[in-house]
């Protein structure tokens, strides 16, 4: 198949899977209302109110992280890492804790970028040990961000037990999108823009991820890429951790499964990654909804089970994991 | 504490006997490391002493029983723990392994959940919590052999892809769990929680007897077995060829592991990093190959840790459910050190 009919065939699949999240739930409003299109004005605006957000929540969010996972992935030259198996996700709810702590008044907004702050050290730190890394196992790296990621969780599980703030950093850290609501997510949509700056870095990402020598080599400022492309991914992660909560594995599997399908294509990679991820995380939604309803799953878990079982497969199955 | 101070008798013996009949002991048996090992056992006493007697208030005779029971597990816990770590740091031939790391404690929380899934909360609170108990146990045994006695003999060679592999099933039995949790009726949900709530500070007593004769039992297993994990330890082919069945050895051994594990996290719930710690710990202080010295000095490292640092964090700082974060915080530390020693060099 050409690239074209491939990436015609995700978004349709993508479009359904969508028009399925806007008719499954527990209000009044089914498949066979919304296609005959005659809606009663409750049913407008549950619509209007909740369907068309949530969808657009989990389609933004799932776009947004599994592209953080492909930038992270092309920077560190590794296919097993993503935001919250290195650290950020640990580090932006760190910096959540702490603006609630010294400033519970800042607006949404401002938390949002304290906490990306945050991320992008976590970000930092991770890749100043991968650099003082020798040796350069392809699963070595994977390895050494769990457990980074697991101290700075610990770190920050510590600090909300000691000011009673252990709810909050629960609903942080479980991504959840049954709170989505007309007026509550809007800020998701920078999770779009940024979708749109990974497009245009893409190809210096990749030369970024051959190693500071090729990429000065070739021309490519070093430091300003990197830090750009760990910029977006704690962006991306603070986000969607302040709108929805974490969730995890996006980033790692989505890429992988594209890569797979696809192959690798610098920058042409990037839009199938971004369906890909809304894909993953619109079926896992939809999952967590049905299975139990009118109760829900939340997508942390859902996606906690798939990713793990995807993630495990991709070991099991690849003898080397060099990216 | 029963079984720590049998294991100092027994220790002691084995000295007096060393100097009866001195043998080879150059690779560092207990004449050696006797006064690491004494020192070791004047601190865990002094710990526990300061944590029974700390602060108390009142009448003598609750504090010490209230006390005492905590004292028991906490010190049940950290023997259980570090027996299992080194152990399974010999079979899998490596020092950074350890069967919560390799995702075992989520394991046994997995199949708690599914059993309270499967069989309903009316089945669960019905039955003996002690039988209950045995029969997660027994599961546990047989999936951890089967689990992991495969994967340590496909991927030994690779121990960066092993533990991997280890982590993400940890993390996958931890989401399965999480995911029944959800699917359960809420009544039933009520009844796992109280079964799950288990931590350093509320810690499942109606567990203690029968925890204490598991942890009991397989240490005698274990004392049995020394001389075979000290030749077990100088690899698999050294070891097969002095005569030693490895393969059924080594599902022996997992299954030893495992019951150490049920009973640690069925009182306690997961602790990753803590047996790491205690491991590399003891093994930095006393760096003996002899199985009888490497298993007591982290037997009382982790008394020492768990009893000290309690003491410290409730007595001191009134954190009373801080341990856990604490110990993971510390050993996760320890260990990205080990794992970037290691790919450095």
């Amino acid at each position: 198949m050409s690239h074209r009919s491939i990436l015609t065939t995700a978004g349709v699949l993508l479009f359904l899977l969508a028009i399925t999240s806007l008719a499954v739930g527990a209000g009044d409003l089914g498949f066979p209302a919304l296609l005959s299109g005659e809606l009663s004005v409750d049913q407008l605006q549950l619509l209007f109110v909740s369907r068309f957000p949530r969808t657009f929540a989990v389609l933004l969010a799932g776009a947004g992280l599994a592209v953080a996972g492909l930038i992270m992935q092309m920077l560190s030259s590794n296919r097993f890492v993503e935001p919250s198996t290195v650290g950020v996700t640990e580090s932006a709810s760190l910096g959540m804790l702490a603006i609630t702590l010294l400033a519970p008044a800042t607006p949404v907004f401002g938390k949002m970028l304290v906490a990306a702050g945050f991320g992008l050290l976590g970000a930092g730190l991770f890749m100043a040990i991968l650099a003082r890394l020798k040796l350069h196992s392809g699963l070595l790296v994977p390895l050494v961000g769990l457990i980074l990621a697991g101290i700075i969780g610990a770190g920050a599980q510590f600090i909300a037990y000691r000011f009673d703030l252990m709810q909050s950093l629960g609903a942080l850290m479980l991504g959840d999108f049954s709170m989505v609501l007309a007026g509550r997510y809007e800020l998701l949509w920078i999770a779009l823009g940024l979708v749109a700056l990974a497009i245009l870095f893409a190809d210096r990402f990749t030369l970024a991820g051959m190693g500071r020598d090729v990429a000065v080599g070739l021309g490519l400022s070093y430091g300003q890429t990197v830090f750009i492309g760990l910029v977006l991914v704690s962006l991306v992660s603070a986000v969607t951790m302040v709108s929805v909560g974490a969730i995890p594995f996006v980033g790692l599997v989505v890429p992988n499964l594209v890569s797979m399908a696809v192959g690798d294509n610098g920058r042409k990679t990037v839009p199938y990654v971004a369906l890909g991820g809304a894909g993953l995380v619109c079926l896992c939604d939809i999952i967590g909804r049905v299975v139990r309803a009118p109760y829900e799953i939340p997508v942390g878990t859902t996606m906690g089970v798939v990713g793990a079982v995807i993630f495990l497969a991709l070991l099991f199955g690849r003898r080397t994991a060099h990216g | 504490m029963a079984e720590a101070s049998t294991l100092v008798d027994r220790a002691i013996g084995r000295v007096h006997d060393r100097n009866v009949q001195p043998t080879c002991t150059s690779d560092g048996g207990f004449a050696e490391n006797r006064t690491m090992l004494l020192a070791l056992t004047a601190l865990a006493l002094l710990a526990i002493g300061l944590f029974m007697t700390l602060g108390a208030r009142g009448s003598w005779a609750f504090v010490l029983s209230y006390r005492g029971t905590k004292l028991a597990a906490i010190v049940l816990v950290g023997h259980a723990i570090a027996v299992s770590t080194v152990l399974f740091q010999t079979i899998s031939a490596n020092r950074i392994l350890t069967p919560s790391i390799m995702g075992f404690d989520w394991l046994y929380r997995l199949l708690q959940t599914a059993l309270v899934f499967s069989a309903g909360a009316a089945f669960t609170v019905t039955i003996d919590s002690v039988l209950l108990f045995a029969v997660e146990t027994a599961i546990l045994v047989g999936f951890a052999c089967l689990l992991y006695g495969t994967l340590l003999s496909s991927h030994a060679r690779d121990i960066h892809r092993l533990l991997l592999i280890g982590f993400v099933l940890g993390v996958l039995f931890r989401s399965l769990a999480e995911l029944m949790q959800r699917l359960i009726d809420p009544n039933d949900f009520v009844v796992l929680q109280d079964l799950m709530f288990a931590s350093f500070n509320t810690v499942d007593v109606s567990l203690l007897g029968v925890a204490a004769l598991v942890i009991g039992a397989a240490t005698l297993a274990t004392a049995r077995l020394l001389p075979t994990l000290d030749v077990l330890a100088l690899g698999r082919d050294t070891a097969i060829s002095l005569g030693i069945a490895h393969r059924r050895t080594t599902l022996l051994v997992l299954a030893l592991c495992a019951l150490f594990v049920a009973v640690s996290t069925a009182l306690v719930g997961p602790v990753t990093f803590f047996g790491l710690l205690v491991a590399s710990l003891a093994r930095s202080l006393v760096g003996s190959r002899r199985h009888a010295v490497m298993l007591l000095a982290a037997s009382l490292c982790a008394v020492i840790a768990l009893v000290g640092g309690q003491t410290i964090l409730e007595r001191g700082l009134g954190y009373n459910s801080a341990l856990g974060m604490v110990v993971e915080f510390a050993g996760g530390i320890v260990f990205l050190a080990l794992l970037l020693k290691k790919g450095t060099a």
